[in-house]
């Protein structure tokens, strides 16, 4: 559907996106993370056709959107970030003058235009000018005018930032919605909507791709090692430190700092794929100590974000 | 082309939804009358030159005014990007915004109709002149616009946007009144880029190609820049 080969953006000296590689199949909801800066809203806007590529090409349908941007742009429907829509006009002029631009006319245009203020739940605000609107309802404006055309792939640039909760079900709740047929790219740096909305994640940072899969993939392949929390009470770091470690399958015992006194905390970091919990409770059952807590801590697609996006 | 008609239609409708369309308008209906009227009758003609004299003036003043938002507000807003993005071309959108902006100071040259449909009743108008001088003012009009444009196109503030296009425009407008200060030899290609001299030419009555020529020059330069502008910004 979508083909990007070795796209990069430079502003003047500075390379906003260095070189990404992607390839977007038909019916897929892509999520683009990663911290502010680091190329997200470049990459759309190129996809879109708003910025030139300073390398590389996108080819949509197999169409260069550098050679043919218009057979590009009318299969493409595009939110940028927080909306940024005519304030003064109408929402149903607005929409209005959107759908004539996509070639609707009269009895096609009254139908679509009708059809989407149900999708988005924009019935009772059509004769209100868009400068009165709430941040949320012109959000649904926006995903209004980004679907008038019925486009095959929909991009859309931070569609919840500064939402409240509530609107941030109500939009995701629409995009996947649209997923079901469309293809969706979402750009965003809130982890649990990307683990929420998209089958896809791509993380990107300093112009680079990081890493590209679906959350499970990206969780199992960065999470070599888990973490196995064991809390005891009548315990000594020492005797407990040395029992452990002799357990097949444990690399390393830390004592985590607590502010009681009596109770010993420690973590117990596991070699590659091992699960080594049933010796580590055997171990524990055989001495004297009186075991609280043991969990295992599997990373989060944040601490996995943090760290990729940290090291790099 | 049809993509074109429709930024038109609504850049065109923008201008009456804001007060901004009605002040100007009442700004320029209120200057230029009090300046024609002032004069008018200590000449004792009835003619409508004292207004003519002046409208290039005026015009660089206001017209700028006129343009400012077209491409600013868009630039401020972000507005630019959802424009960009549907299936348009950043030349369906010049020549829509332009030609929106011919259309304002069309409609801010009709209620002036009824100066001359006033001096008429005093005197043997001459309705040659003034169809030519209505057809100048426009055509003059549509220069200032393309200039106007293209500052709006430079930058995301509306009031930098003004005063850029006003200097450009006032510098063609009363170039021909410093022609002292330049050298002989230049003289004949300065006092070709006033847009008064090609104006009082055509205000005249009298229709040469090389006025005309100048204005579309101008249309075309202003436009042609405001492209290359906005190819730069990609």
């Amino acid at each position: 559907m979508i083909h990007v080969e070795n796209l990069t953006k430079f502003y003047d000296d500075f390379c906003a996106v260095d070189q990404i590689n992607l390839d977007v199949a038909k019916g897929e909801i892509i999520g683009l993370l990663g911290p502010n800066g680091a190329g997200k809203t470049t990459t759309l806007r190129m996809l879109t056709g708003y910025f030139n590529p300073s390398e590389g090409d996108i080819r949509v349908k197999d169409i260069s959107v550098h050679k043919n941007p218009l057979a590009v742009k009318s299969l493409i429907g595009y939110l940028p970030e927080s909306a940024p829509l005519y304030k003064g006009m109408l929402v149903y002029d607005y929409l209005d003058h959107v759908a004539k631009i996509r070639g609707l006319r009269s009895t096609a245009k009254e139908k679509r235009l009708g059809e989407l203020a149900d999708m988005c739940g924009l019935r009772g605000i059509m004769h209100q000018t868009i400068d009165t609107l709430s941040k949320g309802l012109k959000q649904r404006v926006g995903l209004a005018h980004a679907m008038m055309s019925d486009p095959e792939i929909l991009v859309l640039d931070e569609p919840t930032s500064g939402l409240d909760p509530n609107q941030i079900v109500d939009i995701r709740e629409i995009i996947r919605k649209i997923g079901k047929e469309k293809t969706v790219i979402l750009s965003t740096h809130i982890l649990s909507e990307a683990e929420a909305t998209c089958n896809r994640i791509v993380i990107i940072n300093k112009g680079k791709i990081i890493a590209d899969g679906s959350t499970e993939d990206i969780k199992s392949r960065n999470s070599r090692a888990d973490q196995i929390q064991i809390e005891l009470l009548q315990a000594e770091f020492e005797p407990v430190s040395q029992q452990l470690e002799s357990v097949k399958g444990v690399r390393r015992v830390e004592q985590i700092p607590s502010d009681d006194a009596s109770r010993l905390k420690v973590q117990v970091s596991t070699e590659d794929g091992c699960d080594p919990r049933i010796d580590l409770y055997a171990a524990v059952k055989s001495s004297d100590w009186v075991l609280i807590d043991f969990h295992r801590e599997s990373k989060t697609l944040e601490t996995i974000f943090r760290e990729l996006t940290r090291e790099n | 082309m049809r993509q074109a008609l429709l930024i038109f239609d609504k850049e065109f409708r923008d201008y009456f939804i804001s007060p901004i369309a009605y002040i100007v308008i009442a700004i320029f209906l209120f200057v230029t009358g009090w300046l024609f009227f002032s004069t008018f009758f200590v000449f004792g003609q009835a003619d409508l030159r004292r207004f003519f004299d002046l409208l290039p003036f005026i015009f660089a003043l206001v017209v700028p005014a006129i343009t400012m938002r077209l491409f600013s507000e868009e630039l401020n807003v972000g507005s630019y990007e959802i424009l960009l993005t549907m299936p348009v071309t950043s030349r369906d959108i010049i020549i829509g915004k332009f030609l929106a902006g011919v259309a304002f100071v069309a409609a801010i040259l009709v209620p002036t109709l009824a100066y001359p449909i006033f001096v008429s009743f005093l005197g043997e108008l001459d309705w040659g002149v003034m169809v030519g001088s209505y057809f100048g003012s426009l055509l003059m009009g549509a220069a200032y616009v393309a200039i106007g444009l293209f500052a709006s196109s430079l930058t995301r503030n509306q009031i930098i946007a003004l005063i850029v296009g006003m200097v450009i425009c006032a510098l063609l407008a009363i170039i021909d009144k410093m022609l002292f200060f330049f050298p002989q030899s230049i003289l004949a290609v300065v006092s070709y880029l006033s847009s008064a001299i090609h104006f009082e030419n055509i205000a005249k009555g009298i229709v040469d190609t090389r006025d005309i020529l100048y204005f579309c020059s101008v249309v075309f330069l202003g436009l042609y820049a405001t492209h290359l502008v906005m190819q730069g910004k990609k």
